[in-house]
């Protein structure tokens, strides 16, 4: 009985092992991202994100180097207390605290045992130094980059030292209205609410009119125009941008919200129609039935029956919408552009701007996902339903 | 999709049904349809819509008459490597997502972690293309110095390799910018897959356990055949969500260094050197490309239909 059980769960390992392997291949870029996010834009460049917890740059070298006189913490030497920063100030550089090491101290070398460090170790160690003495003490995490990455923040230091320093670029200005500043995510945060949920809640409610209709009403040539309107899912989106936004030229709808509201809603009506009809129709047809009889309109039929029932497949017709309008780009690229930039465009702009900003980049990147991460965690269920109702659209 | 039988009493009215399609049918028709034929006339004109396309030919050079624009994205030599590299990812991303997926659903099938493994697999679903662009440039970032702040030059580095500009370097670039689409879709196919898994009636894996087959036969003999209109379905939608690969080349390349795929080319024929004809031409021949695969998944998706 025993050697069975040991059987099975050394027969069950294999599968542990890939799936846990798996999992983590999965998740490792993502937490990857996070820290980073997390850490001084100093050290982002310095070292890698899975150093982030090991010590800091320069640590080594100095207790080589440094310790047997100075002490681990710097403070052994009244005379030369290495955590003074008007001391350490002196040695900014490399060449300069070699230079310093290379003299003579009341006629002994600076340096009795340890070997002199090379450019690359010396650099480590003033950086270190800087480090220890507070002129450039930085806490492991922050979250500087996020307020950088809200404010639009693009200078060298972070937004909240230059303010304090009072040096801030001309298009901030240090106080709330910072959120707003076009080229920060905060503004692009709110731009894509406002790009997402009229696109969430038209074509929804569009599509459950005409998905009533094609339940429980009667009229000609119902199932030939309902075949036609779901069967326009196969004209792909890249299809239809350059006639709108010719169309959108002409009438002055580019960059404008209302220009890319009614283009999701007409992108997304197809598969809405098609999984309100299927849900809409798949109602009781008692129900229906009686609520006439007691003298219901079509219109109340609507509203109170087939409307309120019909929540679950709104729930996942809702999610699905919300993700695709909130994660999308071309179409926020081809109608919004820079006017109006939502977070993709936002995010995407620093790619091409901004070159290597990790530390702005992998904040922006966290903040665009946050709200769809929660969304899908607490709605996970509604999106697998609604994804194996229908083909996926993309 | 029966033609669901409506009571007499419910016929109410001639004009009250078209109302409430109205709103349907105008928005539709302006911004699918009508697009959609204008589409296929532009990619008749020149750059800018005012003529034929043929008035774009050059005395001396190969010329389509009006089919310039077809000349231009079916001969010229950055749209052949545009179709390359859709090919390439057709069959790696397809085989790598479908692959995985079936994989992860088997697997997960057998543990009692099976939500929460599937919720971290699926995750990249619910994140931008944009967003999965920049964790995946992160961890194929090179460092010319000597500090790797790339996990994947990290690895390599460590293990005594010499660094690589993943994104650029045009013998791996390609996999690498496909590697992220597989890591995003993955999620995609396994839970439509472990679905249809899911559905495989237990008594029949029981008796064919009881006899002796191993878990290996079980799963070619017998899941694979029962689940296989299903794994025909995700095949056929990664086909075109393949073929409509943008922002990730967006993104994370541009379409340089020899990544260019064709709607990253469609965006910017259009909106960077202006030819809409070239950009029309492309956007037909990628309906064209689509529509096969379309009718092909709509009539095995019916199929299951009428057999549940």
């Amino acid at each position: 009985m025993t050697t069975d059980r040991i059987k099975r769960i050394l027969g069950g390992l294999p599968t542990h092992v890939v799936l846990l392997g798996l999992c983590a291949i999965w998740l490792i870029p993502t937490i990857g991202l996070l820290v980073t996010s997390l850490r001084p834009f100093q050290d982002i460049n310095d070292s890698g994100w899975w150093t982030a917890l090991s010590a800091p740059k320069g640590s080594e070298d100095y207790s080589q180097t440094c310790a047997s006189c100075h002490g681990s913490d710097g403070k052994a030497i009244a005379t030369a207390d290495l955590t003074d920063p008007e001391l350490i100030d002196q040695y900014p550089r490399s060449i300069k605290l070699l230079a310093m090491l290379k003299e003579d101290i009341e006629g002994q070398p600076h340096l009795p045992d340890a070997p002199m460090p090379e450019p690359q170790q010396a650099a480590d160690i003033a950086d270190y130094l800087k480090r220890i003495s507070g002129i450039s003490a930085r806490p492991r995490f922050t979250l500087s980059n996020y307020i950088d990455a809200l404010m639009g923040y693009r200078g060298t230091a972070s937004y909240t030292e230059d303010c304090a320093t009072g040096e801030q670029a001309l298009d901030l200005n240090c106080n709330a209205s910072d959120v707003m500043n076009p080229r920060g995510m905060g503004r692009a945060f709110l731009n894509s609410l406002l790009v997402a949920i009229p696109c969430v809640i038209l074509p929804i409610l569009i599509a459950s009119f005409a998905a009533y209709a094609f339940s429980w009403l009667h009229f000609r040539g119902r199932m030939f125009l309902f075949a036609l309107l779901v069967g326009l899912q196969i004209v792909p989106l890249q299809m239809t941008l350059i006639p709108i936004s010719r169309v959108y030229a002409q009438l002055g709808l580019n960059g404008t919200f209302l220009g890319i509201w009614l283009f999701h809603t007409g992108f997304g009506l197809p598969y809405a129609i098609y999984l309100m009809r299927n849900f809409i129709g798949s109602l009781p047809r008692e129900l229906f039935e009686s609520a006439y009889l007691d003298g219901m309109s079509h219109w109340t039929a609507f509203y109170k029956l087939a409307l309120p029932l019909s929540v679950p497949a709104i729930a996942s017709l809702a999610i699905f919408q919300f993700l695709w309008i909130w994660n999308d780009l071309l179409v926020a690229l081809v109608f919004l552009g820079g006017q109006t930039p939502v977070l993709t465009y936002q995010i995407s702009n620093m790619v091409s701007s901004l070159g290597a900003g990790w530390h702005l980049l992998t904040a922006a990147a966290f903040i665009s996902m946050a709200l769809p991460m929660i969304v899908f965690f607490s709605l996970q269920r509604f999106f697998v339903r609604g994804m194996l109702a229908g083909a996926v659209k993309g | 999709m029966s033609d669901v039988q409506i009571p007499e009493i419910m016929k109410q009215g001639k004009i009250a049904p078209w109302l409430y399609v109205a709103p349907a049918l105008l928005i539709m028709t302006a911004f699918i349809v009508y697009p959609g034929i204008n589409t296929f006339l532009l990619s008749f004109k020149n750059a800018d819509a005012t003529q034929s396309a043929a008035t774009a030919c050059v005395a001396g050079e190969p010329c389509w008459g009006i089919f310039e624009n077809f000349r231009y994205a079916l001969t010229t030599p950055i749209m052949l490597n545009a179709f390359r590299n859709n090919l390439l990812w057709a069959i790696l991303m397809v085989g790598g997502t479908v692959g995985m997926g079936l994989l992860i659903a088997v697997l997960a099938d057998r543990v009692r972690y099976e939500a929460l493994a599937k919720a971290i697999i699926f995750m990249p679903m619910a994140i931008s293309f944009v967003g999965a662009g920049i964790i995946w440039k992160f961890v194929y970032a090179y460092g010319t110095g000597q500090v790797q702040i790339g996990l994947l030059n990290g690895i390599v580095t460590a293990l005594g390799g010499d660094p690589v500009s993943w994104l650029s370097e045009p013998a791996v670039n390609n996999y690498a910018l496909i590697l992220v689409g597989v890591w995003m879709w993955t999620g995609f196919c396994m839970t439509v897959l472990s679905a249809a898994l899911k559905g495989v009636p237990t008594e029949i894996l029981e008796a064919a356990r009881v006899d002796g087959a191993t878990e290996w036969s079980v799963f070619w003999k017998i899941m694979v055949p029962i689940i296989k209109p299903t794994i025909a379905v995700v095949i056929t939608t990664m086909v075109i969500n393949v073929l409509k690969i943008f922002d990730i080349v967006y993104v994370m390349t541009g379409g340089n260094y020899g990544t260019e795929v064709i709607a990253n080319r469609m965006y910017g024929e259009m909106y960077v050197r202006h030819q809409s004809g070239r950009s029309a031409a492309i956007a037909v021949i990628l309906i064209l490309l689509t529509i096969p695969f379309m009718i092909w998944n709509v009539r095995r998706f019916r199929e299951q239909e009428a057999i549940r």
